[in-house]
């Protein structure tokens, strides 16, 4: 029978694989928007991270003396570093300068795009695979049979994903961080009283997403696919948007909805693995469809950050 | 207003004066020129050369110009509907997906029409046929692209769906949607499989919009050009729109419902009814944008596969050239003429001195970043206007009230 062909172990070990970006960049985005920062340019931050990430490994493997851990240890630094700036960036222009959050971000996008590109095209050419996080073998737990290819033959940048979930949750909400974010986010002018400082808080968390957004892309480039190419990320950061909306605004909600997503996906590709008579372009489509149903249904009973996308004006 | 030329009272009617005089336009032209040029040496190239290449590329030469007006008569017509949802409060970044719902309706609509103009029952009935098959399928370009982004708006009235995310995803379905339909019941008979580059038949001549020329000098001016009527198409509907949106009741309302959601509804406005009819018109010129693509100038539908194979990315550099143009139809002439002139320039820069011409979109991204952060400041000037002015009437009041003691 078709359905145990289609729900084999490796769709879900995939699904699982799949979600590490959106993880990364969703929990980044959801620690923004908690603060009461859209940030609409998580996409073309994610293509920056990997770029500058792969760039790094690719140089670094070159290097006859460097060892291969050493590189990539330092991918993932420069993916941090890359993705924090651009999130600088866009604390300055939403905070600081208080531009539109959902216009300056498709700013930020184009931006990323057409940088990642543009080095791309300059620095490496063609695109080429570079050795990335090597799958971590955990003995008789990854020989176990279904269990063992499902969750214990990942990359370590799978695992870091997953533990960012619970992590987040708690700092989020029992740390003084998490309260002031939360805190900032809701009622600003209450936070401002109490002598919270917005514009800090919410630099710390826009400058955060993008280094989660930087390790998203990075994920990609040098631990799930290995190589950079044009549009590496193709739209990955909008849907981590999607996401935390969808989640309303809880990591461990955004999580399970990026399992979602990335299962879904996951069982697109094995349907045309097996060449089952679905057109693929449908099975490629479905995810946005049930995104988009999933948000219609979602934003009537969740509530929002109060104050997601609007800028902080201290009443005079 | 006895002083003011011709020219100025243009600016004022069309309210470009606000751009003219001050703007985030200026000061978005010149950081980004000054980023783009750090970039340029950055990767080693001379940025006189580069922009100098750029210029030549883009107006050096007539048929060079021709291009930069078919590159931006796309962007024009996406930029008229993106003027119009922004201007409504709605943040449409579904200009790619809606104008391949364009595309794709109004070339089936031609593919269907243009052969029976051959019928000589039916061609005997009408009086200008190939007038009637064009603007059908041009219409079914509008109401197509006008139903997709109208989608948008009527999520986000009657379920409260990001605008943002529904028309970024829905930019997806529609890539998707036209790569099945390209691959098959729209595949071109002829090329089935000879290879595979999804497309469709080849429009009968009747089916196309002629080619733009201006009558003047022999030869005249872009005789034998790729430029089509399209670009007169989007420029009189930029007048148009202008019109609609600052001279009729229903184009203040749309307004009215971008500057104050609350009041609107105070003022009984039917603020769900403006979401959905600011996306309505946005999706419908953007699918305009992409079967006038078709019927100007590939004469079929033809994609890589890819998101932007296409569109060309249109849908999104209508977004920056309606900022550019300070979020006004007219505005938005030169903005899309400057962004088609960027992309052709892009193109002859690569081959002159070999630097990507993904630059230019790097570019535009930043010229959106800078535009919106720019606004600060003139925010800033009205409030100390503002300022000034209760300043003054303060000063008048309390003279007034002293003049009342004594």
């Amino acid at each position: 029978m078709e359905i145990d062909q289609i729900f084999t172990a490796s769709v879900f070990a995939s699904a699982i694989r799949l979600a590490t970006p959106y993880i990364f960049a969703s929990l980044g985005e959801t620690f923004s928007q908690r603060s009461g920062v859209l940030n609409l340019g998580v996409d073309g931050i994610m293509l920056m991270g990997a770029f500058s990430g792969f760039y790094a490994v690719f140089l670094a493997q070159q290097n006859e003396a460097m060892s291969e851990p050493v590189g990539l240890f330092l991918g993932v630094i420069i993916a941090l570093i890359v993705g924090g700036l651009m999130g600088l960036a866009m604390a300055f222009v939403s905070v600081t300068l208080k531009a539109k959050q959902g216009i300056s971000g498709i700013g930020f996008y184009l931006f990323g795009f057409g940088l990642s590109e543009l080095l791309f095209q300059q620095l490496v050419g063609t695109p080429k695979s570079i050795h990335g996080f090597p799958d971590i073998h955990f003995g008789f737990l990854s020989d176990l049979p279904i269990i063992g290819e499902i969750f214990f033959r990942h990359n370590l940048l799978v695992y870091l994903a997953f533990a960012l979930v619970p992590i987040s949750t708690y700092v989020l909400n029992r740390t003084t961080f998490g309260l002031m974010i939360r805190a900032v986010g809701q009622n600003p002018e209450a936070a401002d009283a109490m002598g919270v400082s917005v514009a800090r808080v919410r630099y710390a968390t826009v400058i955060l997403g993008g280094m989660f957004a930087g390790l998203a892309g990075a994920s990609l480039s040098i631990a799930l696919i290995n190589l950079f190419q044009q549009n590496l990320t193709s739209g990955q950061g909008f849907i981590a948007v999607a996401l935390v909306y969808f989640g309303g605004w809880r990591p461990w909600a955004v999580a399970l909805g990026a399992m979602l997503f990335s299962f879904v996906n996951a069982l697109q590709l094995q349907i045309k693995v097996i060449g089952l008579d679905v057109p693929s372009e449908f099975a490629v489509m479905a995810p946005y469809v049930i995104t988009i149903i999933a948000l219609a249904f979602a934003s009537k009973r969740l509530e929002q950050p109060t104050a997601l996308t609007k800028p902080f004006e201290r009443g005079e | 207003m006895n002083n003011s030329s011709g020219f100025s009272t243009f600016l004022r009617i069309t309210r470009l004066n606000r751009l003219v005089d001050f703007s985030p336009v200026a000061i978005a032209l010149g950081l980004a020129l000054v980023v783009s040029s750090i970039l340029l040496i950055a990767l080693s190239a001379n940025p006189i050369e580069a922009y100098s290449a750029m210029f030549e590329g883009a107006f050096g030469t007539e048929n060079a110009t021709a291009e930069t007006l078919v590159k931006a008569t796309p962007i024009l017509f996406v930029a008229i509907g993106i003027t119009v949802a922004f201007r409504g409060g709605m943040i449409n970044i579904g200009g790619e997906g809606q104008m391949i719902a364009g595309a794709l309706a109004g070339t089936t609509v031609a593919l269907v029409l243009g052969p029976m103009r051959f019928d000589p029952e039916i061609a005997k009935e009408l009086i200008a046929p190939d007038l009637i098959i064009i603007t059908l399928s041009l219409l079914a370009g509008f109401f197509a692209g006008a139903l997709y982004g109208g989608l948008a708006g009527f999520l986000k009235a009657y379920f409260d769906v990001n605008e943002i995310l529904s028309t970024i995803m829905l930019n997806q379905i529609a890539v998707q949607m036209m790569n099945y339909l390209l691959n098959g019941i729209l595949l071109d008979p002829e090329a089935a499989g000879v290879n595979n580059i999804p497309k469709t038949a080849r429009l009968v001549a009747s089916a196309q919009l002629p080619r733009l020329w201006i009558p003047i000098g022999d030869p005249v001016i872009f005789d034998r050009t790729r430029l089509h009527w399209g670009l007169l198409i989007a420029i009189i509907l930029a007048i148009i729109v202008f019109i609609f949106m600052w001279r009729t009741s229903l184009g203040y309302k749309i307004r009215a419902v971008g500057e104050s959601e609350r009041a609107s509804r105070y003022a009984g406005i039917g603020v769900k009814q403006q979401m959905m009819f600011s996306m309505f018109l946005a999706g419908g010129f953007a699918g305009l944008a992409g079967v006038v693509q078709v019927l100007g100038l590939q004469y079929r539908l033809q994609t890589d596969g890819s998101p932007a194979g296409f569109t060309g990315n249109a849908g999104f550099n209508g977004i920056v050239a309606a900022l550019f143009g300070g979020l006004n139809p007219i505005g938005a002439i030169p903005a899309s003429a400057f962004f088609g002139g960027l992309l052709v320039g892009a193109q002859k820069m690569q081959r002159e001195i070999g630097v990507p011409a993904s630059l230019i979109t790097a570019v535009n991204g930043l010229i959106v970043v800078f535009v919106v952060s720019s606004e600060i400041f003139i925010k800033r000037r009205a409030r100390r206007r503002v300022d000034l002015a209760n300043q003054d009437n303060l000063a008048e009041s309390a003279k007034d009230k002293a003049e009342v003691q004594v």
